[in-house]
């Protein structure tokens, strides 16, 4: 089980290229973050729990969907600590660890909507696919 | 033959843990010129030079090698043991075998084998070594001090107080600095002013000072004791002996609409100035930017009000060449640009201003007498936002923001925050902190009666966003001990913005050729023991040029250096280093190229008559060097084509020879 956590920790961190030690614990990115009130976990809890190998409520909490990857945080950090890849990161483990895709590509015409900004598209695929 | 020496160092277990020593001192036994090879603990210690001393005198040495720390170390400790036993101080190499090697290695076997190579190239080097003897130069028992802020001011007036004359070079047109901005001080409250301006007049009374305003320095020559510097003096169009300082043509000129940078550009002066009614010197400066008279030819107010006719239109830049025994740069500080943080929204809206145009807006003196009100609608703010380390502690933004502490904020935001719920009780102030930071005599209780007495809402976590919305400026932040996200209505956001050094830094310390930090700060030549001192010979620093600083550091930095000046005006001759450059006449080819590389100016060419083997004489161009301006940088013994030039100590065959002790 340790094992297991640890090789997740290891993933998480390599594919979102994170490092959460450069964190000074500042909060700006939960300052900063559109989605706050909707969360379980914050920004800034995200990397302190990555960090301390707490991935098991992480990763069943909503929270990591409420994220609208607008890179707020990312482009605020003044530590260059990109909460945000970290939180897709999360996301990515979860699905993949489910095995499926939650979003295909072939999905999202039908989806589409006059008023929905691309950006809103890109998100999804990040959020939901694998 | 030399008789040569070898002293291994066991450094307690600095070296003696990576380095076996005993095999280190046996292998150097046996090379070339090497008498006796002896290790010991301490080398340094009195016990250690006595044995390098007896050594001497028993074996009849001519040179010694110690395999010990750095050079830079103890190398002048282990010269002056030589001398002291009668050796040429310059017979004495030092083989770095501790941060070249036992500290970076971590087997006994490589570190050993690499202190034995360095031991073999030193040895060899000490057998082609030449005894030398170094020069003298003398001091020109005068000081120029760079900057006329608060450092430079209390530096001059330390060294003048000593005797020696000074001279202050400042670039805006009065003495002061950013102090002279400043409303109160922390911790105490003085004010600034009340503090600063007493000293001002000192330094303008005191006849061993002279003050250069308006002015830059553009050039720089010599060496220590004897530098030879240019400053320009910027035409400031009013005749600075005659001018009163009356003011009257700073109310009648028409030109009314310059930005007032004194102010921070939150109201205007006229195109004739004087910057605050406490400027030293007293005396009005026309800003050729703005002033119709100087741009078009057409106007001449202030000539006709002028009652002592002290304007003229035809000034022009002037250049003076002072000589100067010592340095002192004392350029300062300056906030860093804001505008690059787009999320706290500085060029969005007017009422986000930094903590500089809060002093101001505070001050008296300033664009609004001292009322605190909004600089977008003149009302009173109810309620402030204070956010810390914008731009400080940042890593992410090298070209926005900077990546150290800029150590002041702290507490001026504390003070900030304080003299506002004192002055005006209905306003809530927010402090948002990283960390606060208040190491220094008095500061924690400062910023504890902030919180305490005067009820300043202190949050840790971060703003991330403000955006003007209507008449508000709409906040957003973390509060993390709480757990929640905060949203602020403020009418006054104040930026804690960092701190850079003075762009004129930058090309002065290529002047002096000084070396500075990838911030731009100045370096010392110890972080510790040398902590005012540039690592060029007689460039000094003073205050925030240095690396960030208040009030307190700055006076106690400004007195250090001042004292290490007096230190050296007070001597009449300086020792200089026999390790110069020396030109082989007979090879020289008279090409100038080592002229050209020469970044001291050492070099000169002249036609000398050489008697030839056949008993003609030829007259041929040659290089000489001038050994007091020679610093020893070697870049000639490189350029040289024919191989004439050589470094004295370091010449090209001992170069040489240690390469092929290492190699063999």
């Amino acid at each position: 089980m340790e094992n297991k956590n640890e090789r997740r920790k290891e993933q998480i961190l390599r594919m979102s290229g994170v490092n959460p030690k450069k964190c000074m614990r500042c909060g700006k990115c939960s300052g900063t973050c559109p989605s706050y009130d909707e969360m379980e976990y914050h920004p800034h809890q995200f990397v302190s729990m990555v960090e301390s190998g707490d991935l098991e409520p992480l990763m069943s909490s909503p929270s990591i969907y409420k994220c609208l990857s607008c890179f707020a945080c990312v482009d605020r950090c003044p530590r260059n600590v990109e909460p945000a890849k970290l939180i897709e990161a999360l996301r990515l483990t979860v699905i993949r660890e489910k095995g499926a895709n939650h979003l295909l590509a072939d999905q999202i015409p039908a989806l589409l909507d006059e008023e929905m900004p691309q950006q809103a598209i890109v998100s999804a695929m990040r959020k939901y696919s694998k | 033959m030399q008789r040569i020496g070898v002293f291994v160092c066991h450094c307690g277990t600095n070296i003696a843990g990576t380095v076996d020593v005993k095999a280190v001192a046996e292998a150097l036994q046996y090379e070339p010129g090497v008498v006796i090879s002896k290790e010991y603990q301490y080398m340094c210690s009195q016990a250690g030079q006595d044995l390098i001393k007896e050594a001497i005198k028993e074996n009849n040495l001519t040179g010694i090698v110690v395999c010990s720390c750095s050079p830079r170390m103890h190398e002048a400790t282990f010269r002056k043991t030589a001398a002291a036993a009668g050796l040429n101080p310059y017979m004495v190499e030092i083989a770095n075998i501790r941060e070249q090697c036992s500290w970076v290695h971590k087997d006994i076997p490589t570190g050993t084998e690499k202190a034995i190579i360095l031991g073999k190239a030193a040895v060899a080097k000490v057998n082609l070594n030449a005894p030398l003897t170094p020069g003298e130069s003398p001091v020109t028992k005068r000081a120029l001090v760079i900057g006329g802020g608060i450092a430079g001011i209390q530096t001059a007036l330390d060294i003048a107080d000593a005797g020696f004359p000074v001279d202050i070079v400042e670039t805006k047109p009065t003495i002061g600095g950013k102090m002279a901005q400043l409303d109160k001080t922390f911790p105490t409250l003085d004010c600034a002013a009340c503090i600063l301006t007493p000293k001002m007049v000192d330094v303008a009374q005191n006849d061993k000072v002279r003050i250069f305003s308006y002015s830059e320095v553009t050039d720089v020559s010599g060496f220590v004791g004897n530098f030879e510097v240019t400053i320009k003096r910027r035409a400031r169009y009013v005749k600075e002996d005659i001018c009163t300082g009356c003011g009257l043509c700073t109310e009648k000129c028409p030109q009314k609409k310059v930005p007032n940078e004194f102010n921070l550009g939150m109201d205007n002066r006229r195109a004739i100035y004087i910057p605050f009614a406490q400027a030293v010197p007293k005396v009005a400066t026309i800003d050729p930017d703005y002033c119709t008279m100087l741009k078009s030819g057409k106007c001449g107010v202030c000539s006709k009000v002028c009652t002592v006719g002290a304007i003229d239109y035809q000034a022009k830049d002037e250049y003076l060449t002072e000589k100067y025994g010592a340095i002192v740069v004392a350029t300062g500080f300056n906030p860093i640009s804001m505008e690059k943080f787009d999320e706290f929204a500085y060029s969005q809206s007017k009422d986000v201003i930094t903590s500089l145009e809060l002093e101001r807006l505070m001050n008296a003196a300033g664009p609004t007498g001292g009322t605190l009100l909004r600089p977008s609608d003149g009302e009173h703010p109810h309620t402030i936002v204070f956010v810390q380390c914008v731009g400080s502690r940042c890593a992410s933004c090298a070209e926005k923001g900077k990546e150290y502490c800029s150590k002041i904020c702290c507490m001026y935001t504390a003070k900030h925050a304080m003299l506002i719920r004192d002055k005006y009780p209905d306003t809530d102030v927010y402090v948002f902190y990283i960390d606060v930071r208040t190491p220094g005599k008095n500061f924690d209780e400062f910023y504890r009666r902030a919180v305490e007495e005067y009820g300043v809402h202190y949050i840790k976590g971060m703003v991330g966003k403000v955006s003007p919305e209507g008449n508000k400026l709409k906040v957003r932040a973390s509060d993390l001990i709480d757990g929640k996200q905060l949203h602020i209505d403020a009418d006054l956001v104040v930026l804690a913005a960092a701190i850079e050094p003075d762009k004129s830094a930058r090309p002065l310390a290529t002047m002096l050729t000084a070396s500075m930090d990838t911030n731009d700060f100045f370096t010392e030549a110890h972080p510790k023991l040398r902590p005012v001192e540039s690592p060029t010979a007689g460039v000094f620093l003073s205050g925030a040029c240095q690396g960030p600083k208040d009030i307190p550091e700055t006076v106690s930095q400004a007195g250090a250096a001042a004292s290490k000046v007096i230190g050296l005006l007070c001597k009449d001759k300086l020792t200089g280093n026999p390790c110069v450059a020396h030109s082989d006449e007979w090879m020289c080819n008279g090409c100038s190229t080592c002229e050209k590389v020469c970044p001291y100016g050492a070099i000169t060419y002249q036609d000398k008559e050489f008697r030839m083997p056949d008993r003609t004489v030829k007259v041929r161009r040659v290089a000489s060097v001038n050994e007091a301006v020679c610093q020893g940088c070697g870049a000639c013994t490189v350029a040289c084509m024919s191989g004439a030039m050589n470094l004295k100590g370091f010449t090209n065959q001992q170069i040489m020879a240690e390469v092929d002790a290492i190699c063999k």
